[in-house]
């Protein structure tokens, strides 16, 4: 019996080992390295060289930005919006799973087919969002070739597919908050608004910074909807590239894998440092509290 | 696990925040607010509801049109007669009749092992006492924050070394099993399992594998079948390592969508009805099991 639980274990960290955790340390090593897609057997060492390139290099600051903006236009919109969304799932409604699922819907297409699908109702020419925006008076833009219109579009790709999973994670916290606590602010006076202000968030508050976590993470490993709307340089003029697509252009369009490594490690590193600030501001909070 | 989504399963559901652990607070399902809607939350939620499915009934209108009809304005508001002559294009031509025959094995492969072991760790983290299980549980955790990417290059180089590019094992094997389910089962066997249960199993003399198979696998059966249900719709949406894995002669749904967006296929009708039916299964599974899937995203977010 002694023996069991590590067995119980050992799938999972088998499997976690080989293709996590020894490849990780691996993308270090080979950053450090020339490693081309044309000649794979051939590994040079160069020290550093790769990351003194990505500095002196304006793709990967223009991709760092990008990541960044995308970053917080997809997900300070889709929380606030989950926020909302949770907030009327939570009364007392008609068909409230019916709600739910069809809010969740959108979580079921794929990055892929739902970046097709968004490509076409961007489009310059006969798409269905220019022409929905001359009814109140806008010029057909330009979205995969403007500079702020692609990373628009590329954002409202992730919102769509995420906010309806982020209400329901939101919901579930609601539902968690004891009802007296809002019996006893009514007695107090409080209105609804002031309920949700004084009551709902900051019962939310740890749940909410679980999703900015989650969805940080999730956005600085965005990749496909760029890559997908855009090309692997993501719009003709870098415009939308984030540092996943940069990764995978060096890597796999261009060749150079040692860079692509450096690449992955510098996203690795930020999101270190994410982390870190994310538990200095986790403790502030509790010690506040 | 590798995901090439936001979600990091990783994204995806969700460990409860640790903030929560202290406050042990009754937890009344619904006890939150009872209020009844009124006729506003219904337009405001029917506003929602038509932003979240208008993508998807376009693209459907979309795919029942021609390439020609879709380049002129206004774009098509209703369905037109070329559905299933494009689907079958897609099917055919494209080759997405094999991706989606790939992407069924491969899915329903990696939903099997990862709710198999992802039970049996799961277990052993919420109801076994062995040393070092909360560093290894906060491990196991922590991996869920690495991105795929810091795998792909090793991953890619090796697969090539063992002469298995283009295989389908490649984008099996390293999501056999995951973080995120090793955590969602302990979740829930943390408090659907009674301890004493176990005890008294063993009391009657059975090993590990009997407990396991006549206690654990009953108590977490609902959750399993939950889990099964997340892992499928993520591993047969999993985009990053599939399409550096594998090409257009052997794909998953997704590579072969990638391929239809990369433009060898110039009729966007074609190309709709690819996506449409990529995600069809996803749709059935939602229509199907929405209540659980649902459930299962709630509750994979306050347990604890």
């Amino acid at each position: 019996m002694k023996a069991s639980p590590y067995a119980f274990i050992t799938p999972f960290f088998l499997v976690f080992g080989a293709f996590g955790l020894v490849p990780l340390l691996y993308t270090g090593w080979y950053s450090l390295h020339s490693v081309q897609l044309s000649s794979l057997d051939k590994q040079t060492w160069v020290g550093l060289e790769n990351y003194k390139n990505l500095w002196s290099s304006d793709f990967f600051w223009n991709a760092l930005k990008n990541t960044f903006t995308i970053g917080l236009i997809s997900t300070v919109p889709q929380l606030l919006l989950a926020l909302g969304i949770a907030h009327l799932l939570n009364y007392k409604l008609r068909g409230s799973t019916l709600w739910r699922v069809v809010m969740l819907t959108p979580y079921a297409t794929s990055v892929a087919a739902a970046t097709l699908v968004f490509t076409l109702l961007y489009s310059w020419d006969g798409g269905m969002i220019n022409w929905l925006l001359h009814f109140v008076g806008v010029d057909p833009i330009n979205w995969r070739e403007s500079d702020w219109g692609g990373q628009f579009a590329v954002s409202s790709i992730v919102i769509w597919r995420w906010t309806g999973y982020n209400a329901l994670i939101y919901l579930a916290a609601m539902q968690a908050i004891p009802a007296d606590l809002y019996e006893s602010t009514a007695l107090d006076g409080a209105n609804r608004w002031q309920q949700f202000r004084h009551v709902t968030i900051p019962m939310l508050r740890p749940t909410i910074l679980f999703t900015v976590v989650v969805s940080t993470i999730g956005a600085t490993q965005l990749f496909g909807e760029p890559l997908l709307f855009g090309g692997s340089k993501g719009g003709s003029e870098h415009q939308y590239q984030t540092l996943g697509l940069y990764m995978y252009d060096q890597g796999w369009i261009i060749g150079n894998l040692g860079k692509a490594s450096a690449i992955a490690w510098s996203m690795f590193l930020i999101l270190l440092i994410v982390a870190a600030v994310n538990m200095l501001v986790n403790r502030r909070l509790r010690k506040s509290q | 696990m590798t995901t090439s989504d936001l979600t990091l399963p990783q994204v995806d559901p969700a460990p409860k925040p640790k903030g929560d652990r202290g406050s042990r607070r009754p937890r009344m399902i619904g006890a939150g607010r009872q209020l009844h809607a009124g006729p506003i939350t219904y337009v405001v939620l029917a506003v929602f509801s038509l932003i979240s499915l208008a993508p998807l009934l376009w693209t459907a209108i979309a795919a029942s049109r021609d390439n020609t009809r879709l380049a002129q304005t206004p774009p098509p508001l209703w369905f037109g007669a070329n559905l299933f002559k494009n689907m079958q294009a897609a099917w055919d031509e494209v080759g997405l009749g094999t991706a989606m025959l790939n992407s069924t094995l491969v899915a329903g492969t990696i939903t099997i092992s990862t709710v198999l072991f992802s039970t049996l760790a799961g277990f052993a983290f919420a109801k076994l006492r062995f040393k070092f299980s909360s560093a290894l549980l906060l491990l196991t955790i922590g991996t869920m924050m690495i991105p795929p990417q810091l795998a792909v290059v090793p991953l890619y180089l090796w697969m090539a070394d063992l002469g298995w590019s283009n295989q389908l094992q490649t984008v099996i094997l390293p999501t056999l099993v995951t973080a995120f389910g090793t955590f969602f089962m302990r979740q829930y066997l943390v408090q659907a399992l009674p301890t004493e249960l176990i005890e008294a199993a063993r009391m009657d003399g059975a090993n590990s594998l009997r407990v396991v198979w006549h206690v654990v696998f009953p108590a977490a059966r609902p959750a399993m079948a939950v889990l099964g249900l997340l892992t499928f719709v993520f591993a047969w949406n999993d985009f990053l390592w599939p399409i550096i894995a594998l090409n257009q002669q052997n794909p998953t749904v997704q590579v072969a969508l990638n391929g239809l967006g990369t433009g060898y296929v110039p009729d966007q009708a074609v190309i709709m009805a690819g996506a449409l039916l990529g995600t069809l299964p996803l749709l059935i599974a939602f229509l199907l099991f929405g209540k659980q899937i649902v459930g299962g995203i709630m509750n994979g977010a306050i347990k604890g």
